[in-house]
């Protein structure tokens, strides 16, 4: 009798597990802010003529970043990056429903690229020279800035130099992120920064007053403050720029350029305003984004 | 490859870090773990008593329990410490218990005589445990203890994960995350630069139980 009941709860302990797989399908039928172009066409040969014929693209994005690539409660991601992946699809015949989306964390999205496991990735990815010896950027599509974050009842911080100043502060942010990387160079030693795998974690550790401040892209600290209830402020203005692209097969230029000039098409019709307004830009003090510049394809 | 050789500073730093973490903790739950198995053997009850809950409490919670408790619990109640302090004070108090009860084993090894016969010639207890029970115990023990110890230093990957930063695994996250690195290639980088904490520690443990060896 008792086994019995010990393996049901098992059972249901295994069900619980695989029910949260990785990538999703997308199930809503709202296209967003892109509206489906079903009569473009392509040359033959490129990646945009393949994914039109199948119909069906896969793309990699965050599952757990505010505003830009956050999983909804049924699983489909959300956001920014989510959108201009709609946006892309829809370039080429391709609705959202017929998106694979697959969440890529930092670490993997140059894998993921590379072995051809998805077609393109958005997820927050800050185009840098380390990166581009692996794989291809097309953009930026958005440019943050980092910054920093504290206490609202804090007065000693005014900006990144102050690190310098005080080697007693601690400053906080996500491991392996750029943010991580660029703070290193204003801090008087290397023990002042603490890393955590998630923002929450990061939040958590300055409120109980482990840490002094959290430093990372101004978008996802917004998000953070609008969610503190008054505990937290941000401090000084953004100290760096940190160009987001979208991350495809290295050398793939007709794609990228593709890419380039679709989200050049969407920054004039509107939409990509309505993919920041419906997504980022509904936390309080967001300033909606012009589409930057786009670096030459190579 | 060439992501290890590119970035041996990173492995260098994150390998000395490691073993500072490995060598504070080892010593670390090595006395703790011998006071808890000296409770646990003690005349006085409510000590036994405290030995053995301590002992079945943390042996039964996961590393990553113990760890969140004390570094994402403590501050809540107002204590603050380094994220150091605090990973090498869990990973103390979670493998102490493991220590104890090896060291137990060995002390379980003694025969029985051997602290009967100390006590008939008016050693206290403390002396017993000085003198004649423990030196016995640690020269049985060191097999069972030092596998411990050698899964401490395997353990010791998971304080990377909280706050502790620059230690092999946090240079592993640093590499692949930012640089866009192979995964496949730093993680066996830092696979090698484990073993070469544990086979020399593996070999360490060798030549000390042979010398070590009580011959009966």
């Amino acid at each position: 009798m008792r086994t019995a009941r010990i393996a049901a709860v098992v059972a249901a302990g295994v069900l619980a597990l695989t029910a949260c797989g990785g990538g999703s399908d997308s199930d809503d039928g709202d296209t967003g802010a892109a509206a489906v172009n079903s009569d473009a066409t392509f040359e033959a040969g490129t990646t945009m003529e393949t994914l039109q014929k199948a119909g069906k693209i896969t793309i990699g994005t965050k599952f757990d970043q505010p505003g830009f690539g956050e999983e909804n409660l049924s699983g489909i991601p959300e956001g920014f990056d989510v959108e201009i992946g709609k946006i892309l699809a829809a370039g080429m015949g391709i609705s959202a429903d017929n998106i694979k989306w697959v969440e890529t964390p930092s670490a993997v999205r140059e894998n993921v690229i590379e072995d051809g496991d998805v077609d393109l990735v958005a997820a927050t990815y800050t185009i840098n020279d380390e990166r581009k010896e692996r794989i291809s950027f097309a953009g930026p599509y958005y440019v943050a800035g980092q910054q920093i974050m504290v206490r609202n009842d804090d007065s000693t911080i005014t900006g990144p130099d102050s690190f310098k100043e005080n080697a007693d502060l601690k400053v906080c942010s996500v491991a392996g992120s750029t943010p991580a990387d660029n703070i290193g160079e204003y801090l008087a030693n290397k023990s002042q920064l603490v890393t955590f795998d998630l923002y929450s974690k990061c939040a958590d550790a300055l409120r109980t007053k482990q840490v002094d401040a959290v430093t990372t892209d101004n978008v996802i600290l917004l998000g953070l403050v609008g969610d503190s209830d008054g505990a937290f402020k941000m401090v000084g203005d953004t100290f760096t720029e940190e160009p987001y692209g979208i991350g495809l097969k290295k050398g793939d230029t007709a794609f990228c350029e593709y890419i380039v000039d679709t989200l050049k098409k969407a920054s004039e019709d509107g939409s990509y305003e309505k993919a920041w307004t419906e997504t980022a830009g509904k936390v309080e003090g967001a300033q909606t984004p012009t589409l930057p510049t786009a670096d030459a394809c190579a | 490859m060439n992501v290890i050789t590119d970035n041996l500073d990173l492995f260098f730093q994150g390998f000395a870090k490691t073993l500072g973490i490995c060598i504070i903790c080892m010593i670390g739950s090595l006395i703790l773990g011998t006071l808890v198995a000296a409770c646990r053997i003690s005349p006085v009850a409510p000590l036994r008593g405290v030995g053995s809950l301590y002992v079945n409490f943390v042996r039964n919670c996961p590393l990553t329990v113990v760890l969140f408790f004390i570094a994402f619990g403590l501050p809540e109640i107002g204590i603050n410490q380094s994220y150091y302090v605090f990973g090498c004070t869990a990973l103390i108090i979670y493998t102490a218990a493991f220590v104890c009860e090896a060291l137990r084993s060995g002390i379980n090894a003694i025969p029985t005589g051997q602290a009967e016969a100390a006590r008939a010639i008016g050693l206290t207890f403390g002396q017993n445990l000085r003198e004649v029970v423990l030196p016995q115990a640690f020269r049985t023990a060191i097999p069972p203890v030092g596998s411990v110890i050698i899964a401490m230093f395997k353990n010791s990957a998971i304080l990377g994960a909280f706050g502790v930063g620059g230690d092999l695994l946090g240079n592993a996250i640093l590499l692949t995350s930012s640089r866009g690195q192979d995964p496949t290639a730093v993680y066996l980088g830092i696979g090698f630069f484990f073993l070469m904490i544990t086979i020399p520690a593996g070999l360490l443990l060798q030549f000390l139980e042979r010398k070590a060896a009580i011959l009966r």
